[in-house]
């Protein structure tokens, strides 16, 4: 393991996943890649075609997958590929955290982000400043028992 | 009596062929429970009876087959279904030339009264072809019609998640509360697609939870407050609290409520560069 994924004693390592647009997060993720940005191996990038297509039930199967953390992510404002995808996906997450509250599903779990082609940077300082809360939170044992449960 | 005056009027409509079927509500006996019927000749039209323990909202009918092929329907609806039936109509899921919409006032149904008729402010119906009887709409305050959530919002998060695991566990899938829905109309829904299977259709806590999100989420902007699907919900699941968090939302962000303004654009399907995004770093 790197030093940026060193575990904290106990061995728990976050599992985070990250659904990124193709044409703007991305690349940003290539960016920090090509850059030699290092940031946590705890990722695991699923590649989109745009925000707009980021579907609420992926969320939901991350959790049931054991996620500890959700990332989406996708063009700015204006940016999108598609004209207005992030702009839609934008509206149906306002309305979906409020759903999630309602649930009592732990919000500080699901991160949304804007970014661009050229935010390699950016890019690394979030995946490191997710990685680093969700270590310290631990696992998401909450919906682990949702799905343990017969 | 608005039952004489609304068998008198369906028994016209079908006399002189305005419609083919009348989708009204039925009773076995004076004190019994209300159901649907499907009055096709003007003979029968004394099967339709109004009182205050109609309280299916019949619009769920309309998407059916079954129904479709009996003609050209008469609907009768209170102030709340009828609110189904605006939403339906931006949605395009069905012409309001090719229907006759019976409105009656309705001073609230249950003994006692249904939770939503506590903060009922379509008690007579606005748009619809007929109305019989009287009743007065006045406004209701916000958070009056949002109490109980609020009350629930007061839970902490582990709380809520608590509540809903205690909750969902008693579903067991029979899918009541998506057939009762008006809303609920996808020819084949989304928890029924198996390639890729986006919903566990086991009825663990796992697949209930991933089953009630979708559901309420579908109906995100969309789901006027009829509260049928926690009427027919045989476990009893207060599935209300989650229409109500995403109708809550949809108020405070956009000052829309579904079914209200016939008029009005869906805030699902559009968006504004306006809105909110204070979530979103």
């Amino acid at each position: 393991m790197s030093e940026h994924a060193g575990d904290n004693g106990n061995g728990f390592e976050p599992k985070i996943v990250a659904y990124v647009c193709n044409w703007c997060t991305y690349l940003g993720a290539d960016l920090a890649g090509t850059n030699r940005l290092a940031y946590p191996p705890n990722v695991r990038i699923i590649r989109l075609p745009c925000t707009g297509r980021i579907d609420f039930n992926l969320i939901i199967k991350a959790f049931e997958m054991k996620a500890d953390a959700v990332l989406v992510s996708g063009c700015h404002p204006g940016d999108c590929h598609y004209t207005a995808g992030n702009y839609h996906a934008r509206r149906r997450w306002m309305l979906f955290r409020e759903l999630l509250e309602t649930m009592g599903i732990d919000m500080n779990r699901i991160h949304f982000t804007w970014i661009s082609a050229a935010e390699g940077r950016k890019f690394q300082q979030i995946i490191t400043e997710i990685t680093e809360k969700t270590r310290q939170m631990g696992p998401y044992m909450d919906y682990r028992k949702v799905c343990e449960a017969s | 009596m608005i039952q004489d005056e609304l068998r008198q009027l369906c028994r016209r409509l079908l006399e002189d062929g305005t419609v083919q079927v009348v989708i009204g509500y039925g009773q076995s006996s004076d004190d019994g429970p209300t159901y649907p019927v499907f009055v096709t000749d003007a003979a029968d039209v004394d099967r339709l009876v109004w009182n205050d323990q109609c309280f299916a909202n019949l619009t769920t009918y309309l998407k059916r087959k079954e129904v479709k092929a009996l003609g050209k329907p008469a609907i009768i609806v209170k102030g709340c279904d009828e609110r189904a039936l605006a939403v339906l109509e931006k949605e395009s899921q069905i012409d309001r030339t090719q229907m006759v919409v019976i409105g009656v006032a309705c001073e609230g149904v249950g003994q006692p009264r249904e939770p939503k008729c506590a903060a009922c402010d379509v008690h007579m119906p606005r748009f619809s072809d007929h109305v019989l009887g009287q009743a007065a709409n006045t406004p209701v305050e916000a958070d009056r019609r949002y109490a109980d959530l609020e009350a629930f919002m007061k839970r902490s998060p582990a709380e809520r998640m608590a509540y809903w695991m205690n909750e969902l566990s008693r579903c067991f899938k029979c899918y009541a509360c998506r057939a009762t829905c008006p809303m609920c109309y996808c020819e084949r829904c989304i928890v029924d697609k198996n390639r890729p299977q986006a919903i566990d259709t086991s009825p663990t806590l796992k697949g209930n939870f991933a089953w009630h999100i979708a559901r309420a989420f579908h109906l995100a902007g969309r789901c006027v407050g009829c509260d049928e699907c926690t009427r027919v919900c045989p476990a009893g699941i207060d599935l209300r609290l989650l229409n109500m968090s995403l109708a809550k939302a949809a108020e405070d962000e956009f000052g829309y409520r579904a079914g209200v303004d016939r008029e009005a654009e869906p805030i699902i399907g559009s968006y504004s560069l306006k809105d909110k995004e204070s979530f979103i770093r």
